[in-house]
């Protein structure tokens, strides 16, 4: 189902509409078919105005068993569309998903418009001239549902043609099956009348998109491909190393397939070496980066400390998950925060920020990428997997007019000389292995600022925690002020979020902005340090809101820093938000505030 | 060629050295400076990583590159460094607690990889650093703080666990045989991939005389065989004794030439590729046998950070295109200004 939403999500953007997507699937690689824990559920959103979030209530439910339906009826809205595949509607399934009776016979649907198609018998007879088995040919009806949609809203039905050449290029006879059953329910679809009025849904082209190259990427995608060119931008290799956790795999499948592109690829034996050898190989002089999930995180600890203490760039990728321990694998979270801010022993500040889109995780691996090598420190990146698996529109940007920042090694001088610090950046000097004259020795054991020594010196202990904070506390002179993305800059009420909440609340304060509520939207993508003029500017409103995907994370950070009695929006469901959450909670406190 | 530094003193750092008096880290130092200044290493080109615990305080005795790390993690950075670099020459230094108890994981995928590197496990079978306790390779019955009423724990054998791990280099030395130590450590050196090697090192403080069942003056002739690749495995005051295959079994046993018709013809020829005779003479253990010293095992492999490099290369010769081309890759489409 999760390949049959991207080729509707393609088609979409080929057609040039906004879209946002969401992957909503099990942990079990094969979950058993007919259960109601093993329904793989794929939504879009799209439309001809900007999208914002993968929306919240449906209007077209596709139903291929009876276990899909009782799981996502709940989300469509009342006189929504389902299509259901009524040849899986036997009784073993019906009471596999739990029901008691057929729903396709009592009332259980009379609040929406059903179209009942023997979908499994109808791809049976469409894929008969391939001489498939019936295992294989009931496996492409997927395929025809995909046809049937592709009709009601006007999509193309070549990219998907394409694609299931290219897929099944060694079994070409799976791939004209599949042709074939995309095929039929197109015509069947056409030339059925079982939608209102014949004719299915219109959905213009999106008006005000810039121009462009555009295409669709995942935040696992976009995350890969911008620690390549953050690295190459520092001009420095890429040396990628990671143990297999989901959902930040994606990351470490997209950036193995970039070999040509001088970049190494370490699948390491636990998430402990994958965070070593990042280190090792910057210590060695490329960029090192690792990536994981939550409890990979949380192995990482330590040798996160070790970077932070040797003073060396390291980039580490957060794609985090439903929690505590093994928690939801596949289920979004953004309760890692104060894991990614706190979460070490000993005084360990580091550089966290945080992407808000699949496609901002672009332009977030670029900036971690060049705040790590400019201030010699480790940056958390924060993801989830709601970013990393769902999809958008991208204005494919031009790398050669990116902007690059070049390291400078330290090369020459009769010894090596750790006091020698940038003036601004309070960096250390960056001697790799290999230079002559400058050999000198490291650890995770404090150093002498002035030889760097092992130094149990208390006074030396002080001066290097401070120094520690304070280079990491400079990095806000390096990054932007903090905006505002909705609203006025001052007011009664403003929402403030971070990560991929962003889509809910940016479209939640723009529908009530539009309703003529005073109602603003601050997104904080550093998360530390903070932007620098962050205090004032929440300050010039009565109230502040912040939603989060946790029990309260950032808002600990808030009132931490500046003693605001901010309130909270919390999840910890695995599910993003929904907009309308976000209104009624804005609705809320304005009320409150009357 | 006034810099390059020809005695072992050129490989020594600055730092005073802060082993207990008499610990066998001493000699090992030693040996190994002993060994850049043979092997003519470049101070600027060599790095020594190391763990925690006492041999891990090594880097810093050493005029070179250093990164002393964290607990049991030296393999996996001494990984990442030769990613980045595979022209460094490496060597990891760690100790029994470091390598086979809480970095054993890493020990194991290290030598499973084969990365070039030395790999050096100073065995003592007991922790220095933290004062006493037993470690991994502590005998059953060892009294520690921990253990009060006696280890119960079985030792694992640091070269039987390097060859079923896979390794392609795996030695035995002993600290105080500083001739033998120091050749052991030239011949790793030269060995291209992960070449393995435990010095039984004598914890003075916390487990003095450990191996002196086979280390002491009078037991070492008769306790120790020190093999050599195409060499008969002899041993004893006048090589009398040797080593041979009990008919119809697949175990060793100790032989004396001239008794019950033995001849030099029936003594086993040590084969340093042959890796069931490396298990063999790994497995051995007092009383009944001696312990083996020297190269137990040799058989060159592909290397990791080679391999990886090969890849690479050939990928990036080829290459035609740029990172603006991955990100171009499969469908796209393009909007026009005019808002048709």
């Amino acid at each position: 189902m999760q390949i049959t939403g991207g080729q509707f999500t393609l088609a979409t953007a080929v057609a040039l509409n906004n879209l946002s997507t969401f992957a909503d699937f099990p942990a079990e690689i094969r979950a058993p078919v007919g259960t109601t824990f093993g329904v793989s559920a794929f939504q879009i959103n799209f439309g001809s105005r900007v999208i914002k979030t993968a929306g919240d209530d449906f209007d077209v439910l596709v139903a291929m068993n009876p276990a899909a339906l009782k799981v996502e009826l709940h989300g469509l809205k009342t006189g929504g569309m389902i299509l259901v595949d009524t040849g899986s509607f036997q009784d073993r399934n019906l009471h596999r998903a739990g029901y008691d009776s057929d729903p396709l016979k009592d009332d259980t649907l009379a609040a929406y418009r059903v179209i009942e198609l023997d979908i499994s018998q109808l791809t049976m007879d469409a894929v008969k001239p391939f001489g498939l088995t019936k295992k294989e040919a009931l496996r492409c009806k997927n395929f025809w549902a995909l046809g049937y949609v592709f009709w009601m809203f006007g999509r193309e039905r070549q990219t998907t043609v394409d694609w299931l050449k290219t897929k099944f290029a060694a079994r070409p006879d799976i791939a004209d099956a599949n042709i074939a059953a995309l095929n039929a329910g197109h015509a069947l679809a056409e030339t059925a009348e079982t939608i209102d009025g014949s004719h299915g849904f219109i959905i213009p082209q999106a008006p005000d998109i810039p121009p462009g190259l555009y295409r669709t990427v995942t935040g696992g995608e976009a995350m890969a491909w911008g620690l390549a060119v953050g690295a190459r931008l520092a001009e420095l290799g890429l040396v990628f190393c990671s143990y297999p956790i989901t959902p930040a795999t994606p990351v470490l499948h997209t950036l193995s397939k970039m070999v040509e592109h001088d970049i190494v690829t370490f699948q390491a034996e636990d998430e402990i070496a994958a965070v070593c050898a990042a280190i090792g190989a910057s210590y060695a002089g490329a960029l090192g980066v690792t990536s994981s999930s939550g409890p990979g995180i949380s192995l990482k600890a330590e040798a996160i400390g070790l970077a932070v203490s040797t003073e060396m760039p390291l980039v580490i990728v957060n794609t985090q998950r439903a929690g505590p321990s093994t928690g939801l694998p596949t289920k979004t979270e953004q309760s890692d925060l104060l894991q990614a801010l706190y979460g070490r022993n000993g005084e360990c500040p580091l550089v966290v920020i945080a992407a808000r889109s699949p496609s901002d995780c672009f332009n977030m691996a670029i900036e971690a990428c060049r705040i790590a090598t400019k201030y010699m420190t480790p940056v958390l990146l924060l993801s989830d997997g709601y970013i990393s698996n769902a999809s958008e529109p991208w204005l494919i940007p031009d790398v050669d007019k990116l902007e690059a920042f070049p390291i400078d090694l330290h090369t020459d001088g009769p010894c090596f000389d750790p006091s020698v610090r940038d003036d601004v950046t309070l960096a250390k000097p960056w001697a790799i292995p290999g230079t002559p004259c400058l050999e000198h020795r490291i650890g995770g054991l404090e150093k002498s600022f002035a030889t760097g020594e092992i130094s149990y010196n208390p006074d030396n202990h002080q001066m290097m925690t401070d120094l520690r904070a304070e280079k990491i506390n400079g990095v806000v002179r390096d990054i932007p002020d903090q905006g505002i993305e909705a609203g006025a800059d001052s007011g009664p009420l403003v929402v403030v979020g971070w990560g991929s909440t962003f889509g809910p609340i940016n479209r939640a304060v723009s529908n009530l902005i539009d309703q003529g509520l005073p109602v603003s939207h601050v997104h904080v993508s550093n998360i530390w340090p903070l932007p620098k003029n962050l205090g004032a500017l929440l300050s010039g409103f009565e109230r502040i809101l912040v939603p989060e995907m946790n029990s309260g994370q950032f808002i600990k950070v808030l009132r931490d820093q500046f003693l605001f009695d901010a309130k909270g929006l919390n999840k910890v469901s695995g599910q993003p938000f929904k907009i309308h959450e976000v209104e009624d909670a804005i609705r809320t406190h304005l009320e409150a505030l009357k | 060629m006034t810099n390059i530094p020809i005695t072992a003193k050129d490989f020594a750092s600055d730092q005073e050295v802060r082993w207990c008096p008499g610990c066998g880290d001493y000699a090992i130092l030693k040996a190994v400076q002993r060994t850049m200044a043979q092997v003519e290493a470049k101070t600027e080109n060599t790095v020594f990583v190391s763990g925690i615990g006492c041999a891990a305080r090594f880097p810093y005795y050493m005029a070179t590159y250093g990164f002393h790390a964290i607990h049991g993690r030296a393999p996996a950075i001494a990984t990442g460094i030769k990613l980045a670099n595979p022209e460094l020459d490496v060597w990891v230094i760690s100790g029994d607690g470091d390598a086979l108890s809480i970095g054993g994981n890493h020990f194991v995928h290290l030598v499973r990889r084969n990365v070039d590197v030395q790999f050096l496990v100073f065995n003592n079978e007991i922790y220095g650093l933290t004062k006493g306790q037993f470690s991994p390779t502590s005998r059953v019955g060892t009294h520690t703080p921990s253990s009060p009423l006696g280890c119960i724990e079985n030792p694992v054998s640091a070269t039987l666990l390097a060859l079923g791990s896979g390794a392609h280099f795996v030695a035995r030395a002993i600290d105080s045989q500083q001739k033998e130590l120091t050749a052991t450590l030239v011949r790793a050196h030269g060995f291209k991939g992960t070449s393995f090697v435990e010095i039984y090192q004598n914890c003075l403080v916390y487990n003095d005389g450990a191996f002196s069942t086979f280390t002491a003056k009078d037991k070492a002739d008769e306790m120790q065989i020190h093999v050599e690749h195409g060499k008969p495995l002899l041993f004893g005051t006048d090589k009398s004794k040797g080593l041979r295959i009990k008919s119809d079994t697949l175990k060793l046993e100790v032989v004396t030439l001239g008794e019950n018709g033995i001849t030099s013809d029936d003594i086993l020829c040590h084969d340093e590729t042959d890796k069931a005779m490396a298990a063999l003479l790994a497995d051995m253990s007092e009383p009944d046998f001696p312990v083996a010293i020297g190269v137990l095992y040799c058989k060159p492999g592909h290397i990791f950070e080679v391999e990886i490099r090969k890849m690479v290369n050939a990928a990036t010769s080829e290459a035609t295109c740029n990172l603006n081309d991955v990100l171009r890759q499969g469908h796209t489409w393009s909007v026009t200004g005019d808002g048709d």
